[in-house]
């Protein structure tokens, strides 16, 4: 009963004509002529399959892969080049047309861009040092020293997470001072005037969780000033205005639900982590995504006023 | 729409409470550091590695400080050449009696509860301190802030 079975079972599988199974399975009664046909067939579908090689690689733009993966002709029309953005999910954030005047360097510096550039370069050195790097009191100072002299470009690759991190606060406060200078924080653009300022905040907060992470006296200091100013949050703090009325003590107030208890220690440290290397990149990464694309709905990068032709100036109604 | 605002509310207490854990693993507050004989006239800073604390005696007794600057809570370091302590962050500094004089510090520095136990040895409890705000009167002449002996 196989026999019968067999041939159809070959022609609807190509790809098992080739293998020798099929052949010992044929074997026995008629199994000579059987072996010849599926020969043939795994000779066709040879055949075939160089032949769709060769169209691909003369037109990769005809296989279905391509078309799967790039939707949009190609051609160099502005229509096709405007969809070649809006239909890309990391281009689309982008306006696909912007003023000529708006690009002009010397107006915006470039800044916002060279502020995400730093982050995303942030983001790729933080991660390969997270590979070294054990949030625990034990060993996190001793996996910095290693990181410094034993890994390999590991002191590059500390120090240019840490430089990076003092450029992206440069950068973020140069950006928000051209933004500022320019008035380009009028109508329509308030709203991306907050995102960016809850941008800035976020990246400060990820420069300060930075700070404790190497365990050290500077970090450990820092972060033990900075997180002692919490004390003093009214209604939350122990020490703060209506803290104590509030029953705060150091043992349930703002500062505790940072540290993870009384004092800067271990949960701090891995608090510090966790904030540092998860929720608050998360976090900034949503607010960049509305920033980039509220760049784009308020009418794209901002730029100079708009040139106006005396023939196009409109008499003012006479009341 | 109520019980699905009513969950979130409940769940957004519940994701605020998990950052306030039940049990710390935190250096003791309470311990024994010898006997009064122990401590002779001006600073000893030998706890400040284990405790955080400066043992004093002048005049009128012994008493501990808490070595935390009442800025922002660094530890001062104390300059015995100077006769002060001389806080590192901001610079505040403090005769050996713990009383800020110059620098930031609002306030003079905490004074930890001290008392005898039946040995004789002294106690220090850093849970309770005795302090003395600006404009207000001082809690160092306290029961239990000095032990006169």
């Amino acid at each position: 009963m196989p026999d019968t079975n067999m041939p159809g079972t070959n022609g609807q599988n190509g790809s098992s004509t080739g293998n020798g199974s099929s052949g010992g399975n044929g074997s026995g009664r008629g199994g000579e002529g059987k072996l010849a046909a599926v020969l043939a067939d795994a000779k066709a579908v040879q055949a075939r399959a160089v032949e769709e090689l060769r169209e691909t690689v003369k037109a990769p733009e005809k296989t279905d892969v391509w078309k799967s993966i790039l939707r949009v002709k190609h051609d160099e029309t502005p229509r096709s080049r405007a969809l070649g953005v809006l239909s890309n999910v990391f281009l689309h954030l982008h306006p696909a047309k912007i003023n000529r005047d708006a690009v002009a360097y010397n107006y915006t510096w470039g800044m916002g861009g060279m502020t995400f550039y730093v982050y995303i370069t942030l983001v790729f050195t933080g991660t390969l040092l997270m590979f070294y790097y054990h949030p625990s009191k034990v060993v996190a100072f001793r996996d910095i020293l290693y990181l410094e002299s034993d890994v390999p470009f590991g002191k590059l690759l500390r120090n240019m997470h840490r430089w990076g991190a003092h450029l992206m606060v440069i950068m973020v406060e140069l950006h928000m001072f051209r933004v500022f200078l320019t008035g380009s924080y009028k109508k329509p653009r308030e709203f991306n005037w907050v995102v960016g300022v809850l941008l800035l905040v976020l990246t400060l907060l990820l420069s300060f969780t930075g700070y404790l992470l190497p365990d050290d006296q500077l970090g450990f200091w820092a972060v033990t000033v900075g997180t002692n100013m919490a004390r003093a949050t009214p209604l939350l703090g122990h020490d703060g205005p209506f803290g104590p009325q509030m029953g705060m003590t150091a043992f349930n107030d703002v500062r505790f639900g940072l540290l993870g208890g009384s004092i800067v220690d271990s949960n701090a440290l891995l608090r510090a982590y966790i904030w540092h290397c998860v929720a608050i990149p998360i976090i900034a990464s949503l607010f960049m995504i509305v920033h980039f694309w509220r760049v784009r709905k308020d009418g794209g990068i901002s730029g100079p006023a708009p040139m106006m032709l005396e023939s196009e100036i409109k008499e003012p109604k006479k009341v | 729409m109520a019980a699905v605002l009513g969950t979130l509310s409940v769940n957004l207490l519940m994701f605020l409470r998990f950052f306030y854990p039940r049990a710390l693993y935190e250096p003791k507050v309470k311990f024994r550091i010898g006997y009064p004989s122990d401590f002779g006239f001006g600073v000893d800073t030998k706890f400040q590695n284990q405790y955080r604390i400066w043992v004093v005696r002048n005049t009128e007794g012994v008493f501990v400080i808490s070595a935390i600057c009442t800025h922002l809570g660094c530890t001062p370091d104390w300059k015995a050449s100077e006769n002060k302590f001389k806080c590192p962050c901001h610079g505040s500094g403090y005769d050996p009696e713990g009383i800020n004089f110059e620098g930031p510090a609002p306030r003079p520095m905490d004074r930890a509860h001290v008392e005898l136990d039946p040995e004789g040895q002294i106690v220090v409890d850093l849970s309770h301190v005795y302090r003395w705000p600006k404009g207000e009167p001082s809690q160092f002449n306290d029961p239990g802030a000095i032990i006169r002996a």
